[in-house]
């Protein structure tokens, strides 16, 4: 079981990893908001899900199931409300006039 | 399995500094909201995880709980606010 734990745990984090560079690396606001939402959504479910399945098994009782599910409580409440707030912040920066990165700006930081 | 969290744990912290890069060096306020979200989300697991360590997970879980809730309200009131025209970055 631990092993099972370990995996997870490994894969969520290695999303947020992959999350946080694409964040660092990506020219423009709104293609930085793209691994933003990633971060949000893929590496937070499967690092609470190796949580909540390393609770469960560690000694399993009623206290653990209810420690379990309310994990899982949590994970259900970020993916309703994840999306909202990148939309919102996608919002603000539309309504500011922020244009998007294109190719041109590409060549033009080259010169 | 303790060492397990740990070194999970250092390595949330580790990419929180990156995350923390976005949110200081962002050149428009909109990046730096990024980088406060990508942070909110990161503090959520590290709570857990910490709770693990300390052996006392059902309180760190309600800390979790809330923390997803207070960065929740935390980015949309930020990006209701800088719902204005100009000033949010440098216009070209």
């Amino acid at each position: 079981m631990n092993i099972v734990v370990t995996v997870l745990l490994a894969a969520g984090l290695f999303f947020f990893l992959v999350g946080i560079i694409g964040i660092i690396r990506f020219p423009d606001f709104y293609s930085r908001m793209h691994p933003a939402g990633m971060l949000d959504t893929m590496g937070l479910l499967l690092s609470m899900l190796a949580i909540a399945v390393y609770i469960l098994f560690d000694h399993f009782s009623y206290l653990s199931v209810f420690s379990s599910l309310k994990i899982l409580l949590i994970v259900i409440f970020v993916y309703i409300t994840s999306p909202i707030a990148s939309h919102a912040i996608m919002d603000a920066g539309v309504r500011a006039g922020l244009q998007p990165w294109t190719r041109e700006d590409l060549t033009k930081e080259e010169t | 399995m303790n060492q397990i969290f740990l070194y999970a744990s250092i390595f949330i912290g580790f990419l929180m500094l990156l995350a923390m890069f976005r949110a200081i060096a962002g050149p428009s306020i909109l990046d730096r909201l990024v980088g406060a979200n990508a942070i909110g989300s990161l503090t959520i697991p590290l709570l857990l995880l910490i709770g693990l360590l300390f052996h006392n997970v059902e309180m760190f879980i309600d800390i979790a709980l809330a923390y997803a809730l207070l960065n929740f309200i935390a980015v949309i009131a930020s990006a209701k606010y800088f719902k204005k025209k100009k000033g949010l970055f440098d216009e070209p």
